[in-house]
């Protein structure tokens, strides 16, 4: 039986319009920046400086407290500059800009094809792999994968679930490696399931993927035949709706378990990461390489020519873009990631990051707002969200400022996945509202039991 | 390509607008506007143009002139109340009376409180009522209207309903009214002469019932809640006392219980948001209806009965929250 | 007849009588004694319950008032000296006069200065414009143009000028309240010594992205080249993050630094103009009549109703 999310849910055209095209290497770019800010939590400090020569794979970010990560060169070249550079919003943050020069890869590196196939023992092993080769969470929220993977010693995970449900349309970069890579992805998994000591592995995968799970379910059944190791994994088919891929849905679609209001997936004994990340995991661990390249899809219909690439961090996307053949003139907007979740490009120079999935880009007629008409109290806002939310009350108690309304009617739940904007017959801007309600609600609960501790 | 947009996310919308909603209403509607048309003739078509081109033009003219704002009718739901309106109406009422019910409908009920989305009662309901409580004479009296098919021969005194509450009132027993006045189900249910314009045909309602919950315009539960409230409530009674009151099935075809739960009761802006709290709606006027057909004064109570859960509706969506995700 | 209308009547008045009965009771019952004299404060106060004293209303202002043992803590920025020396009358207590403050706009990102390199299109608000990006233009720092400040503002003293597509303040009105400085995201709006004849001179940029960066993104951008500050005969001036900064507290007005901006970033308010004003200020023409204007600085001839005309020269 095809499992789901319990509550809400919507059913936007998925439009995998370049589930089709394999993924293909792009050349290095002459010039790549580095962002220090490619995960949550505090970014990187840079320990080079211009004149500096690296090494692909080299470390040129240390992390800053907890949850921090490392940020390593993508290529090999001199350092030019470190300093501000606006991000895809416009945002300064420091990069690092290096000059390419062909690589030559830091020593420890296995660039070989080879699969690696066993599992090592040590668990702490396999964290400090994970942690010193960068690897973050390439689902969206880019959390340091390590800190996921060791939860607090009270709380104890019973289930991995590796997500490739991809339920935003458009994109199709997990498709691809789980189509093109799926030992690799099965591989990682069985890394983590060694790690989190749990004995149940559980792949999501939304139906309109049939290719991905075959492919997934094969590469299972080969690996379980050689190792012990592999036992417990298993693919498990998810009905196409949206936000299916979003933690906590996922989560109750498998398990059935419901996380808490401000509670964390650990909470409910689960632990969920991306098959991408998996990937990155079977890289930084089998192969002590570190996360400098991911796959990203190019992708629209105004775009002529739909591709997925294996891009280094750091390539400027309007590189990207001029590869592909340049900006299309219908194109309204940019976005990173999908249209449901992703951001709005505002700065085409900006680089690529270690969790850039995707650039979509849509035209004026699909995504321009269209104005805001009175609330009809139709309710489908409220049918929408997966979170059993009633938007539309959110939104206006939001835009009067009501704070403590907005928490008894729980604004901090929301995933912000966009359903009751997506579902307004009136067009109201309901999330943009909610979404800076949430995060004033937040601060406030954050602000009230801080003293106490 | 000149400026990128930049905008919070979702980069996308669905295809439904208000517009869209309306319009669906209206194609939903259109069955039982053919049926009335076809067996009520001209007057029927006079009735159904001048109720939809007052209700469209007033609320024109309010926004415009009045609140001084960009119109609003593009959203059509003006054309809907027209047509509700016009399909409660009997076909012979003059044109005027359609312009006071819109007067009442758009210009009372709906824009005073701000237009779509804010009135707590269904315009539609609102005007009828105003109407039925100002000129009984004119809104109890059908027939006199010459069809496109069917013959001359239409003319009927009151409606089905009227006839029993009448029959009963002078001490007659329900089978004496039955054998008398020749009620058949399957008249009620394809073309039943006699009732206000949108009641004749259950057929029609129902088709467009069908067609809403395909497009998925409207759920299912605010119009079954009422539809099985009214036959269990008359089922009890009908079975404690088959000579005083009458059956379910007589209760469901007569009258405007299918009209008033498929398009009426599920207006969106007066009725609750949740399942459930559409459920609770739906029983109210249930009961509400069958207690004013039974032992009210009026021979039929389904708008009364709509428009005092209208009232309740702010109350049941505060107490009728779907269940959050992971709270208990 | 007439013992109906005579029933209706003693009926009614009977009702009446009780009902005013039972108010009275309920109303000694359940009064709340407190301080007269907060009522007697709050009379004098303005009102306008805008909350810029930091209280929640001109009530909870007079009550703490009442309370305090000094003035020296309450201070209504609405009312001025006027309504806290009533206050203090009141009360009995000694007030510290302040000066007058007025909302200022650092911003001189006009439509004209600042090339767009974006459109937004999403809810009117800064707020939420500011938390997803940095605006239309390359200038992180300035006005988004979503007039925040202007819902902030109670007192209607805040617009937008549709033609810079910058908040313009209304300095009749303003009561510097400071709801609009906490209302902007990108805190441009600062609360500054309204000055004598409410004569100013202040930076109007807030850009500190260095000087080449700021430029290219707004053509009146304050680069940081630190003229203005060697300048200043009395060390009003500060650079910090490649932003010049003037302390109204020790500026004197002098407007040297306002001849010397490269960018015309230091803008100058309320001081007469000895030329009619320029159709469109470009930065030289501007910094070159302030300075015809500061040689003769010291003692300016009054001009009435100048007001209005060299406000306008902030365009």
């Amino acid at each position: 039986m095809k499992k789901t999310f319990s509550i809400g849910g919507v059913h936007p055209d998925d439009k995998k319009i370049s589930a089709g095209c394999a993924i293909e290497t792009l050349p290095t770019p002459k010039t790549v920046y580095i962002s220090m800010a490619q995960h949550l939590g505090g970014p990187a400090k840079a320990i080079v400086a211009a004149g500096d020569k690296v090494k692909t794979g080299q470390v040129i970010g240390e992390p800053t407290g907890f949850i921090s990560a490392y940020v390593h060169s993508s290529v090999t070249g001199t350092v030019k500059s470190v300093g501000l550079r606006k991000d895809l919003a416009g945002i300064p943050v420091v990069h690092v800009e290096i000059e390419a020069e062909p690589d030559e890869w830091a020593e420890g590196i296995d660039t070989s094809d080879t699969l690696v196939k066993e599992i090592p023992q040590d668990p702490k092993f396999i964290v400090d792999r994970i942690k010193s080769n960068g690897v973050v969470g390439l689902g969206g929220a880019t959390f340091p994968t390590n800190v996921k993977l060791c939860p607090p010693p009270d709380k104890k995970a019973d289930i991995l679930i590796l997500n490739g449900a991809e339920c935003e349309p458009y994109l199709t970069s997990d498709y691809r490696i789980m189509i093109e890579k799926p030992q690799q992805i099965i591989i990682g998994a069985a890394l983590m399931k060694r790690v989190l000591g749990v004995s149940h592995v559980v792949v999501g995968i939304e139906e309109n993927k049939p290719e991905a799970i075959a492919r997934m379910k094969e590469a299972i059944a080969s690996l379980a035949a050689g190792s012990s190791d592999y036992e417990g994994i298993e693919v498990v088919t998810l009905k196409k709706k949206y936000p299916q891929g979003g933690e906590k849905q996922l989560i109750d679609a498998i398990t059935h378990r419901q996380v808490k209001s401000m509670g964390l997936p650990i909470d409910v004994g689960a632990v969920v990461q991306n098959v991408a990340t998996s990937l990155a995991v079977y890289d930084a661990v089998q192969k002590n390489r570190p996360l400098i390249d991911n796959t990203v899809t190019v992708t629209g219909e105004c775009f002529p020519k739909q591709s997925n690439l294996l891009v280094r961090v750091g390539t400027p996307l309007s590189y990207i873009i001029d590869y592909l053949g340049g900006v299309p003139e219908t194109a309204a907007k940019a976005i990173s990631g999908g249209p449901m979740m992703g951001k709005a490009i505002a700065n085409l120079d900006a680089a690529t990051l270690k969790g850039t999935s995707s650039v979509l880009f849509l035209t004026e007629e699909q995504t321009r707002r269209k104005p805001e008409t009175n609330c009809i109290r139709c309710g489908k806002c409220a049918e929408a969200c997966p979170m059993g939310l009633e938007p539309f009350l959110l939104n206006k108690l939001a835009r009067n400022g009501m704070m403590d309304e907005l928490e008894q009617n729980a604004v901090q739940d929301c995933i912000e996945c966009g359903c009751c904007l997506y579902s307004c017959p009136a067009n109201i801007p309901l999330l943009d509202t909610i979404r800076i309600a949430k995060g004033e609600v937040i601060r406030i609960i954050r602000s009230r039991t801080a003293p106490k501790k | 390509m000149n400026k990128l947009l930049v905008s919070p996310s979702p980069h996308i919308h669905s295809k439904t607008s208000t517009r869209s909603l309306m319009l669906d209403v209206v194609i939903a509607l259109l069955p039982s506007v053919l049926v009335t048309v076809l067996f009520y003739g001209w007057s029927a078509v006079a009735i159904l143009a001048s109720s939809v081109v007052f209700c469209v033009l007033l609320e024109y003219l309010i926004t415009r002139y009045l609140l001084k704002k960009p119109s609003t009718i593009g959203d059509m739901s003006a054309v809907v109340t027209g047509i509700i309106l016009a399909l409660n109406l009997p076909p012979t009422a003059p044109w005027w009376v359609a312009m006071i019910g819109a007067i009442v409908a758009i210009g009372v009920t709906k824009m005073t409180f701000g237009g779509l989305g804010q009135n707590v009662f269904n315009p539609a309901i609102t005007g009828r009522v105003f109407l039925l409580i100002s000129f009984p004479a004119i809104m109890t009296t059908w027939g006199g209207a010459k069809g496109f098919i069917g013959g001359a021969d239409a003319v009927s005194g009151a409606t089905p309903l009227g006839i029993v509450k009448e029959g009963l009132m002078q001490g007659q027993t329900l089978q004496q009214i039955f054998d008398l006045h020749d009620f058949s189900y399957a008249q009620m249910l394809f073309v039943n002469i006699g009732g206000s314009a949108g009641e004749i045909s259950a057929i029609a309602i129902i088709i467009g019932f069908i067609y809403l919950l395909a497009r998925k315009v409207i759920r299912p539960y605010i119009t079954l809640s009422i539809l099985v409230t009214v036959a269990v409530f008359s089922g009890i009674f009908w079975l404690i006392d088959p000579s005083q009151y009458t059956d379910p099935l007589f209760n469901l075809l007569t009258g405007g219980v299918l009209l008033g739960s498929v398009f009426m009761a599920t207006d969106y802006v007066t009725s609750p948001m949740s399942d459930k709290g559409g459920i609770i709606f739906g029983v109210g006027i249930g009961i509400i209806t069958m207690l004013i057909r039974y032992f009210g004064s009026y021979p039929e109570g389904m708008s009364f009965a709509i428009l005092i859960m209208n009232s309740t509706v702010p109350l049941i969506n505060k107490f009728c929250k779907q269940k959050k995700f992971g709270r208990a | 007849m007439t013992a109906t209308i005579i029933w209706t009547i003693v009926a009614i008045t009977v009702l009446g009588v009780l009902l005013a009965v039972v108010l009275y009771l309920v109303a000694t019952k359940f009064k709340v004694e407190e301080d007269p004299r907060i009522d007697e404060v709050e009379k004098v106060m303005p009102g306008a319950n805008c909350g810029g004293c930091g209280f929640a209303g001109c009530r909870a202002f007079a009550q703490s008032c009442v309370e305090a043992a000094n003035l020296d803590n309450n201070y209504c920025p609405v009312g001025g000296n006027e309504v806290m020396k009533k206050v203090a009358a009141v009360l009995g207590l000694e007030v510290h006069e302040k000066a007058p403050m007025v909302a200022v706009v650092r911003c001189n990102g006009t439509c004209a200065n600042r090339p767009t390199v974006n459109e937004y299109d999403g809810i009117k608000s800064c707020k939420v414009k500011a938390a997803l990006y940095s605006g239309d233009t390359g200038c992180f720092y300035g006005c988004l143009g979503c007039g925040d400040c202007v819902a902030a503002c109670q007192f209607g003293a805040i617009s937008m000028d549709p033609e810079t597509g910058l908040p313009v303040v209304d300095e009749e009105k303003c009561t510097a309240c400071g709801a609009c400085v906490k209302a902007c995201p990108k805190k441009i709006i600062e609360l500054r010594n309204k000055g004598p004849k409410n004569r100013r001179v202040f930076v109007s940029c807030v850009n500190m992205e260095k000087g080449a960066a700021a430029r290219k993104a707004c053509s009146a951008a304050c680069i940081g080249c630190g003229k203005c500050a060697k300048e200043c005969p009395f060390g009003a001036i500060t650079v910090e993050h490649n932003v010049a900064y003037i302390d109204f507290n020790k500026c004197k007005l002098c407007r040297k630094c306002v001849a010397v901006c490269p960018t015309g970033a230091i803008h100058d308010v309320n001081f007469p103009a000895p030329a009619p004003k320029p159709e469109k200020a470009v930065p030289k023409p501007a910094a070159e009549t302030a300075k015809a204007a500061a040689d003769t600085a010291p003692e300016p001839t009054p001009a009435p109703a100048a007001s209005p005309a060299t406000d306008k020269k902030e365009e």
